[in-house]
């Protein structure tokens, strides 16, 4: 499973992103580490950004965000502040 | 506060048909567009369905920009090893008015947004809308990149999350029991290889939707579509049943293990990755479907809901752009009477009606329970491959003549009271 890190990396190195200093996905750790049990974020984004460092805490390395959504939608604790990047930062889809 | 007498949250589909249709009667509007582009931030499977809109501004579609006709339709059922394909070439597929073309949303968005420019509307792109402004109850504009621009009617076109218009309260945030996601490659590959490939003759396309193994038994699918010098090949699955497993998979391992699949190796061979996206699809149906207008303003596409999941493909794009063609007319009713009430801008529905979408919305009323249904992604596309081994089989037990070992193999597969129950809730589908 995620014994094949670079995957989907691969993928995403075929993308054009245009990265903002600032993160656009926020991860409110504390509930990640007191509340949630099952950690879906990990099983459901499609580009595999999220991660539990080796302290136990959950990441996401959001430069390569697909804007998707779904780990928004996902979370069972609501502990992803997650918006947009700002105006015209963040993933370019040229052919999808 | 500036002011324009239109904002439009959104310059995908929806969006900019809206804003189209007010500037060709001179209505001042205006579209936010958080992407570089139009299109930059948008993703579809690939297939817009064009019969239903050929009435909705007919000057419009000329010289629309397409990739491929679509002139064959194959639908694959994956399962148990083997691969069923059921496919139909027909001239009523193509012809000279085509039911369906291949697309390319960063093309096919920019097109209309230049549309939009020339008819006189204001595309701002790079420009996320923060905030809908309020008074009450009423929308009386948007906060963005630091500016207030108040309109008489917004008209959110923002898409499936509905960000904007859930942190107002205008509707609910998204569940994942009313969502699927889906995320594809685009593989380019030489247009004369796919037209080998799909049998195409030159400048057709198919499209190949697959059912099955693909999804692990969870609601979804595949798909493939056939672009100019590209293919696009995905898979769209249930947010609520991939975050539900009871293993470890992970969602973006089903478009891998369905490329690496023996019947699928050969459809992608030699093929470059150019790009890798993903995006969420409504799939609640219309019993989930928020309140489309209220005091200043609309909702249209996605965010209000217009989107049909029906077994295996995804609708989506002709409803947006016909509701945007809805919403410029109850905008367009609004400013002649004034009034951008509540209860003015009820016309809306009325203008909705007038159009094919909530009769394709009501008309996949059934679908959502429907599709829910695991044994149709699990059992079913197995059995069929049995069913036609059976009959293709030649060994030495084979004394049955074929018609009779294919009818017992089609009593112990589909004889059962619950293919009758699933046969039933899919005439709606
Ligand atoms: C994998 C997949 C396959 C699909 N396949 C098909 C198919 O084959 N055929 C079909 O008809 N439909 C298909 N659909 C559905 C279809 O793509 C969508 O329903 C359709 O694109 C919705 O159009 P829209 O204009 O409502 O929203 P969108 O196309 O999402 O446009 C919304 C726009 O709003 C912008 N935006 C959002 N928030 C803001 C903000 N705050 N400020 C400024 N701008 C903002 C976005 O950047 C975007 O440009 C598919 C969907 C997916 C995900």
């Amino acid at each position: 499973m995620s014994e094949q890190p670079g995957k989907v990396d691969a993928k995403l190195g075929a993308n054009v992103f245009k990265l903002d200093q600032e993160p656009h996905i926020v991860i409110d750790t504390e509930t990640c580490r007191t509340v949630c049990t099952r950690r879906v974020c990990l099983q459901v984004c499609p580009a595999d950004l999220y991660e539990t460092n080796d302290q136990g805490d959950m990441t996401v390395n959001w430069e390569g965000c697909l804007e998707c959504g779904t780990c928004l939608i996902c979370c069972d604790e609501k502990a992803l502040r997650w918006e947009y990047p700002r105006g015209g930062f963040g993933v370019q889809y040229r052919m999808s | 506060m500036e002011k324009v007498e239109c904002i439009v949250v959104g310059g995908g589909l929806a969006g900019l048909v809206a804003a189209y249709g007010l500037a060709r009667e001179g209505v001042e509007v205006m579209v936010l567009e958080r992407g570089n582009y139009a299109g930059a931030k948008n993703v579809t499977g690939g297939r817009l369905y064009m019969r239903p809109l050929r009435r909705i501004y007919p000057e419009l579609w000329d010289d629309m920009p397409f990739e491929r006709p679509v002139a064959r339709e194959l639908i694959t059922m994956l399962g148990d090893g083997a691969a069923t394909t059921v496919e139909l070439a027909s001239e009523r597929l193509s012809g000279p008015s085509p039911q369906s073309y291949t697309i390319q949303r960063a093309k096919l968005d920019q097109w209309l947004a230049d549309k939009a420019t020339a008819a006189g509307a204001m595309v701002v792109t790079d420009m996320k809308a923060d905030e809908l402004l309020r008074d009450g109850e009423r929308v009386i504009g948007v906060r963005a990149g630091g500016d207030e621009v108040g309109a008489e009617v917004t008209i959110i076109a923002e898409g499936v999350l509905g960000l904007l218009s859930g942190g107002a309260g205008l509707r609910e945030q998204p569940r994942a029991a009313d969502h699927a996601v889906g995320f594809k490659e685009i593989i380019e590959l030489p247009p004369g290889v796919i037209e080998d490939r799909w049998r195409l003759n030159e400048g057709e396309g198919a499209a190949q939707l697959f059912m099955g193994d693909v999804t692990r038994g969870m609601t979804g699918g595949g798909f493939l579509y056939t672009n100019r010098a590209s293919i696009a090949l995905g898979v769209v699955v249930s947010m609520e049943q991939m975050r539900t497993r009871s293993d470890e998979l992970e969602s973006w391992e089903l478009l891998d293990a369905f490329k690496e699949a023996a019947q699928i190796k050969p459809l992608v061979r030699g093929g470059e990755l150019a790009e890798y996206s993903a995006h969420a699809v409504f799939e609640g149906g219309i019993d989930k479907l928020p309140r489309s207008y209220g005091a200043g303003y609309l909702l249209a596409g996605e965010a209000a809901g217009f989107a049909l999941n029906a077994l295996v493909t995804v609708r989506g794009m002709d409803l947006a752009i016909a509701s945007g063609w809805a919403a410029a007319r109850a905008a367009l009713a609004a400013r002649a009477a004034g009034d951008s009430s509540a209860a003015a801008l009820a016309v809306y529905e009325r203008f909705l009606r007038e159009t094919f979408v909530m009769r394709a919305m009501e008309a996949g009323r059934g679908v959502p329970r429907a599709i829910e249904n695991r044994r149709l992604f699990s059992e079913y596309p197995g059995a069929v491959a049995r069913l036609l081994e059976g009959f293709f089989a030649v060994d030495d037990e084979s004394s049955a003549t074929l018609v009779r070992t294919s009818l017992r193999g089609a009593r112990r597969e589909f004889l059962k009271i619950d293919t009758l129950k699933d046969l039933w809730s899919l005439r709606k589908v």
